[in-house]
């Protein structure tokens, strides 16, 4: 900058003096792109350190013995996963009997009948019910759902049970399904309803043979997340399920989710480096396959969905 | 069940003459000369009225209608009586609440939360708006094309029979979708994919679905809102076409804001106006010819020759 | 009204009407299915909250919040797990806001639309569902033993402060870049366009225009990103946080516990002393989220008017 000033001493450049500011927007955008980039670098540090551990999980014990084996007691070299997998997908289905249908419901009431008033109370009220942290559902599971089956219908089930599991994780997606439903059912176009209405429809008529499956990818996808959300859950089912890794459906008994063992493993003394250290790897990378499936499954339907109205 | 057939007919005993041959050639160059329209007179008044101008036994009769958005007017003291099968055409600048009034032919408008309706409409004498009348019903027998065409994502057949299927049509359904089709004009476009969207269709081919959606349920009145104004002109042709067939079975009140389209295709035209008080009345009704032959109004004349709005 | 010819319309067929109640019947049970629906949702929250506060004020009081964790429920307190949180979530905040705010400039205002850009954008919204269990093994392999892979270690940070909010801070990042960017697309490109015709640049224009109209919905995105992170117990408990830690961190480098991990440790407790304090912690958890949540409803009211316009 100096020396052009000397060459030229009467008269300021009129664009070269922009050059060290250039220098500057391009270091800024570099760091910039750096942020961004660290959203890649994190996933491809999951899947780097998830896949070199379980890996080596796998040299020693093969994958099939692993995916169809139906114990888990590691301790007595017992590496069959079915139990966890089944523990986990019990709790998300099961939690499913209530965040679909009441998630639903609560959706189609403050899309398509909630005055604005109601809406602008009862939705904030839902999404409290998404921000409680999920060690308070297990505490409310552990100290209020189980002792409420005990003493009403269901004498013998256990301090440790998947019901009240199921349960508290049902209750906590509720929101997931109904403000994603809500948002589909809201973004059909008015005139849509007009005109099933302009054929003589009722309310109801024009909700679930027009609006709702209008919505539908949208409601599905809302389904799929929920679910998703429910295998990754890992303290409510942590606290309320126990640590038996049962090979059972009856949800009266203590299952073990593959969250809670990971739990298990990692609050224990086990070694690292020890076989049993890696099976929280191996059970990882399940888990992280399994909801990045339905992540990628949920995101599809959406974009389909958006591309249908926009 | 037979009683039930009866309330709601066999589709073929409704419209015993469609003249439709030329429609049927589905060529959209055949269509853009068309040789019906040519045949008829530019302005129809070919029905037999007296001078005095008075409906006799009207399908639809306005009786010092006013309607609010809240606590603002948006038409005031409409009274109209609308000819049975006939073409009635709502002409008007913007906002002077011709959609509005149409939506409360057939009580769409109560939809809209806050909206306020005084006075009355009769539909072959009988009150809308008392207690005891199901709007549900009023839209069954008062059907409505809307300003863009608005097919559900459906299938076309799914499309038509929608209300037929609501309502509980007894009948045979795939002739009822095909006889609706016909009657909008649109059946040779698309007979062979009946199973395909409606959302996959032109402009033009799915506001012809949207009046085939209609016509299914089998109404006694239609009411179309600006129904072409999101057509190109070839399209729009088509609808007036199809507007002067449908004419022959049913009553149709049409919201234009095309004056040769008014003149093109309606008996009678209504003009509405919006004044300083921004309230819209009605300032001038009568058969189409006269009415934009010699207006009886001096706003009426300023409108029809451009002068405003 | 009607002439004598016209049959018996379709309005007054009473085997219609009879439908028609049995479908508006149809419809008030749903009405009040999606009532009930609804009203679960709340009526549940309202138990869980008031359960939680039976059980929680027992214990509540300021000696609970300032004493340490202890074998005798009458002395337990929370002082640690209080204090863990704090330093906690403020090195979370360092971390996670500007990144956060630099990725999301980054997308928004610099990125082309290319792949790169849509794979960045796919995986952050990916990432925002991956299971939070499993960020606490990605940072106990990385932050707390240094390890990459089967590589060797490098050391790490231990279960310190500074292991806890790096992980933290990965795992709400997605959540904050979402925010920043719905508020820095929601200031108007007519801002952008003024400032480069008076000759900024591209950085100029974001530092002096886009951020400080953007900066309410940015905090307030972030707030509840952070509210989130203090609810957070599995990635912590991944890492090794103690449960039993009787002092309060005094550098990045100390290990902590906080407060969900001092929850979770007291609800696992068999005697009933111990699940009723850690109600009296889920109490002040709550108070906590509630606090910050309040103050994000009112960043978006007192300064919303800001961006809209
Ligand atoms: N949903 C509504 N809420 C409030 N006011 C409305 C609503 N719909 C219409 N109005 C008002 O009522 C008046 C009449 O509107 P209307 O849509 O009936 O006019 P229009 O003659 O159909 O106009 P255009 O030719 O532009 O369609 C206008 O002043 C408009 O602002
Ligand atoms: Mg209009």
């Amino acid at each position: 900058m100096s020396t052009t000033a000397v060459v030229n001493p009467g008269r300021p450049q009129r664009f070269g003096h922009r050059r060290s500011q250039q220098f500057t927007e391009r270091v800024i955008a570099a760091v910039l792109f750096g942020c961004a980039a660290v959203t890649v670098l994190t996933t491809v540090g999951i899947v780097v350190i998830l896949f070199s551990e379980g890996l080596s999980f796998f040299r020693e014990i093969h994958p099939v013995d692993f995916l169809t084996g139906t114990r888990w007691t590691p301790a007595s070299g017992n590496f069959g996963v079915l139990p966890l997998i089944l523990g986990t997908l019990m709790i998300a289905v099961g939690a499913s009997f209530i965040s679909i249908p009441v998630g639903t419901l609560s959706a189609i009431f403050l899309a398509e009948y909630a005055s604005p008033k109601v809406r602008s109370i009862i939705k904030p009220i839902l999404e409290v019910l998404a921000g409680i942290p999920t060690i308070v559902y297990g505490f409310f599971a552990l100290t209020f759902i189980t002792p409420l089956l005990r003493d009403s219908w269901l004498p013998d089930v256990g301090i440790f049970n998947a019901l009240s599991a199921m349960i508290v994780v049902g209750i906590m997606t509720v929101p997931m399904v109904s403000s994603i439903s809500d948002d589909s059912l809201r973004a059909v176009p008015e005139s849509l309803r007009e005109a099933a209405y302009g054929v003589g429809a009722t309310k109801f008529e024009v909700i679930t043979r027009v609006t709702f499956p209008s919505a539908l990818s949208g409601i599905v996808a809302s389904y799929i997340l929920a679910i998703s959300r429910a295998v990754g859950e890992t303290m409510a089912v942590t606290v309320a399920a126990g640590a038996t890794p049962h090979l059972t459906l009856n949800p009266l008994e203590s299952v073990q989710t593959m969250t809670a063992y990971i739990v298990q493993v990692t609050q224990g003394e086990a070694p690292h480096g020890t076989i049993e250290f890696r099976t929280i790897f191996a059970i990882a990378m399940t888990l992280f396959a399994m909801t990045m499936i339905m992540n990628l499954l949920s995101a599809r339907i959406v974009s389909k969905f958006r591309e249908r109205y926009e | 069940m037979t009683q039930l057939q009866q309330t709601y007919p066999d589709p073929l005993s409704v419209n015993e003459v469609p003249i439709q041959q030329h429609f049927n050639k589905g060529e959209v160059t055949e269509s853009s000369t068309p040789r019906e329209p040519n045949l008829r007179p530019r302005m129809k008044s070919d029905r037999p009225s007296k001078e005095t101008d008075e409906i006799k036994d009207p399908a639809v009769r306005i009786q010092d209608l006013s309607v609010w958005y809240g606590s603002k007017q948006a038409v005031g003291n409409v009274s109209l009586d609308i000819a049975r099968n006939q073409i009635t055409a709502l002409i008007g600048p913007s906002g002077c609440g011709k959609s509005t009034l149409l939506r409360c032919i057939n009580r769409m408008n109560e939809l809209i939360s806050g909206v306020r309706i005084e006075g009355q409409i009769e539909i072959d004498g009988e009150p809308l708006y008392i207690d005891g009348v199901d709007p549900v019903e009023v839209r069954r027998v008062i059907g409505m094309v809307f300003q863009r065409p608005n097919p559900f994502a459906k299938s076309i057949y799914d499309n038509v029979a929608f209300g037929a299927r609501i309502n509980g049509y007894q009948g045979d359904m795939d002739e009822l979708v095909r006889q609706s089709l016909e009657q909008a004009a649109l059946w040779d476009e698309v007979k062979d994919d009946l199973k395909g969207s409606g959302l996959a269709l032109s402009g033009g081919q799915q506001q012809r679905l949207c009046i085939a959606r209609a016509i299914a349920v089998q109404p006694e009145v239609i009411l179309m809102d600006e129904p072409c104004s999101a057509l190109d002109p070839i399209a729009t042709q088509r609808i007036e076409d199809l507007m002067q067939e449908l004419a022959t079975s049913y009553t149709i009140v049409i919201v234009t804001h095309n004056m040769q389209q008014a003149a093109r295709v309606s008996n009678r035209t209504a003009f509405m106006l919006a004044q300083e008080d921004l309230v819209g009345r009605l300032v001038e009704y009568g058969q189409t010819e006269q009415l934009f032959t010699s207006p009886s109004n001096k706003r009426t004349e300023d409108y029809i020759t451009g002068r405003f709005g | 009204m009607s002439s004598p010819e016209q049959p018996t319309k379709r309005i007054t067929s009473s085997q219609f009407r009879v439908r028609l109640r049995a479908r508006h019947l149809t419809g008030t049970l749903f009405v009040a299915l999606a009532m009930i629906g609804t009203t679960i949702g709340v009526v549940l929250l309202a138990v869980l909250l008031f359960e939680v506060a039976r059980d929680g004020v027992r214990f509540l009081s300021l000696d609970f919040l300032n004493s340490f964790p202890s074998r005798k429920p009458e002395l337990a307190g929370f002082k640690s797990a209080l204090w863990g949180s704090i330093w906690l979530i403020t090195f979370t905040a360092l971390w996670a806001f500007p990144l956060g705010v630099g990725a999301a400039i980054y997308l928004e205002e610099y990125a082309s639309k290319n792949r790169v850009t849509s794979l960045i954008q796919i995986n952050v919204s990916n990432l925002a569902s991956v299971p939070s269990i499993v960020f606490g093994l990605l940072g106990l392999q990385l932050f707390v033993r240094g390890t990459v892979g089967i590589g060797p270690d490098f050391g790490g940070f231990g279960r310190s402060v500074l292991a806890g909010s790096l992980t933290l801070a990965l795992l709400i990042l997605p959540v904050v870049i979402v925010a920043a960017q719905e508020a820095i697309k929601a200031v108007p490109s007519s801002t952008r366009e003024a400032s480069y015709g008076l000759g900024a640049t591209r950085w100029q224009t974001i530092q002096h225009h886009v951020l400080p109209q953007a900066l309410p919905g940015i905090m307030t995105g972030t707030i509840l990103a952070i509210a989130r992170a203090i609810g957070e117990t599995a990635p912590l408990i991944v890492l090794g946080a103690f449960t039993f830690v009787a002092f309060t961190p005094s550098g990045v480098l100390d290990s902590f516990t906080a407060m969900p991990i001092q929850i979770y440790s007291w609800t696992s407790r068999p005697q009933a002393d111990f699940q009723d304090l850690a109600a009296s912690g889920i109490l002040v958890l709550l108070f906590v989220l509630l606090t910050m949540n309040t103050i994000a409803v009112f960043l978006r009211h007192r300064f919303g008017h800001l961006t809209k316009n």
